[in-house]
């Protein structure tokens, strides 16, 4: 086994050798620009950027033209709300979202915010999870958008998209959503599911970097958007820019593989994941579950170590690569605003790591991450002053921290 | 985060820690910060005479929290009180070389020594005047 072993699929995926191996002739040979239509170079290209905008189409039940390739997520989430905010303005000014989504709709909305939008922010559930009568209840004649993300990056946990779809529908409101973790890794179906606009991402499945697509539906309703990057009239004039033929085949290719392999492997990471919940709560007492029990992504496991916090926890599992809801895990020294969202208590926040199984893990692998952080938990408790607590039967909540930080 | 060698050190082999009888008249014990912040740390001394003969800690918290007090631990042991009243924070840093975000652990090292004197002080204040009291 190699070590560290990398078990943080959520923040990014090792890219498929077969994904590198498709991409690797358009660096060098086949390096003509897809927009040159006066020769074979630029029609190559070309031809390479609609194969791959078949697969990504065909990975989400949408058609080819209804794929416009980004630089990524966070560029496709800025010109879904930003581009829709902007087209529609003059029906109205109301979107609407959660409080756990990703930081990049979360931004983009509170710069909309600023520019004279009203943005209504939902609480989820103690899952993670948005409710269909919740949205139901502040929809107004004046909301133009609502974004769901699909799953959760930090707990995993799916929103129960086609309700939302549905309601959105019948009540007139296009319907947004970031699909970053769950493409790839769980059925999606823009037309079952109802959505109108929907991102993705190459490197969140095995894809490369630097490259995305967004969703726009052409029927049922045909949806506008006002583009945000201005130039030579790229992607149907909704993104300019000579376009990352390099990239935009790897992720082609990363859409494929992941149709072809989605049901056998995500029912492979949901044993994966089952066996190292079950081993760890077997080993260790109070192990909290983040998120939805089963309503979740196949790979991600999120748990909450009651008195041990996330940083010290990474130190001691340093072999280990995962990730934690942890203040001081942060540049901005606060926990983590997804778990705040869903009411886990700071302090769980604190003791929160993040498990991400991805393609290429093996049960070895996970069952060596589970032997070093049941020793390091172990260990960590003997000198938490919590756990002493908890032994002599005091219940943490009643004591009055002093505190100044 | 890079971690220095002495954080690392200090939490791969913690110096001192476990509990002290904090019943005893000569122990005294301090327990700051809070677990909604991440931080929570419990360091006791015990005393003979005015100096720190044995010094504990258990910390709630990262690698940084749990070096500081386990620093902290070493350097009071032997010192008598009014030394150990005088351990600044920014000693703590500079020993461990840790970085800006990490210099509230160092305060909180520093708090829990003045806790831990201040909970012993008052201890002895209690025994003087009950002993007047009961004379």
């Amino acid at each position: 086994m190699k070590l560290p072993i990398y078990l943080d699929h959520q923040a990014t995926t090792p890219m498929d050798p077969r994904v590198l191996e498709a991409m690797l002739p358009y660096f060098t040979e086949v390096f003509g620009n897809a927009a040159s239509r006066s020769h074979a170079f630029g029609w190559k290209a070309e031809q390479a950027v609609e194969q791959a905008r078949g697969e990504v189409a065909a990975l989400i039940g949408a058609s080819d033209k209804e794929i416009v390739f980004t630089s990524g997520s966070t560029e496709a989430i800025n010109l879904a709300i930003k581009g829709v905010a902007e087209m529609y303005a003059s029906k109205g000014k109301h979107l609407v979202t959660s409080l756990a989504e990703h930081k990049a709709v979360l931004d983009t909305l509170k710069h909309l915010e600023k520019l004279g939008y009203e943005v209504t922010y939902l609480k989820p559930d103690r899952s993670a999870r948005i409710s269909p009568e919740q949205v139901a209840a502040v929809l107004r004649p004046d909301t133009i958008l609502a974004t769901f993300m699909w799953a959760n990056n930090e707990v995993g946990t799916l929103n129960p998209i086609r309700e939302l779809g549905a309601l959105c529908k019948q009540r007139g409101v296009l319907f947004f959503s970031d699909a970053t973790q769950a493409a790839g890794k769980v059925p999606v179906d823009v037309e079952k599911d109802g959505v109108d606009l929907l991102c993705l991402s190459g490197h969140k499945m095995y894809g490369p970097k630097g490259v995305g697509a967004l969703y726009v539906r052409r029927k049922n309703p045909r949806v506008r958007l006002t583009a945000q990057i201005d130039g030579g009239g790229h992607e149907r004039g909704m993104r300019s820019g000579t376009l990352n033929v390099p990239g935009i085949v790897g992720l082609g290719k990363a859409c494929d593989l992941a149709r072809l392999e989605l049901d056998q492997e995500s029912r492979r990471l949901r044993e994966l994941c089952e066996h190292m919940q079950k081993r760890i709560e077997k080993e260790l007492g109070y192990v909290q579950l983040n998120g939805h029990p089963s309503e979740r992504l196949p790979g991600n496991l999120n748990l909450s170590f009651h008195f041990v916090e996330g940083e010290s926890l990474l130190m001691g599992i340093s072999d280990v690569a995962v990730s934690s809801g942890s203040a001081c895990t942060s540049a901005s020294l606060e926990p983590s605003h997804v778990l705040r969202a869903m009411d886990v208590g700071e302090d769980l926040a604190h003791s929160s790591i993040r498990f991400g199984i991805g393609r290429f893990t093996t049960r070895a692998e996970v069952d060596y991450a589970v032997d070093s952080l049941v020793k390091a938990v172990k260990r960590l408790r003997e000198m938490s002053p919590l756990y002493e607590l908890a032994q002599e039967g005091v219940d943490l909540k009643t004591i009055q921290w002093q505190s100044g930080h | 985060m890079a971690y220095s060698d002495k954080v690392l050190d200090h939490y791969n082999h913690p110096r001192n820690v476990g509990a002290l009888d904090k019943s005893r008249e000569d122990v005294g014990t301090g327990v700051v910060g809070a677990p909604e912040c991440g931080d929570v740390m419990k360091l006791q001394i015990q005393v003979e005479g005015d100096r720190i003969v044995d010094a504990k800690f258990k910390t709630f918290g990262c690698g940084s929290a749990i070096a500081s007090s386990s620093l902290a631990t070493e350097w009071l042991k032997g010192k008598t009180l009014e030394e150990a009243g005088t351990i600044r924070n920014t000693e703590i840093v500079q020993e461990l070389s840790l970085p800006p975000v990490k210099i509230h652990c160092s305060v909180l090292a520093e708090d829990a020594i003045k806790a831990a004197i201040a909970d012993f002080r008052k201890k002895q204040e209690e025994h003087r005047s009950a002993a007047t009291r009961s004379a």
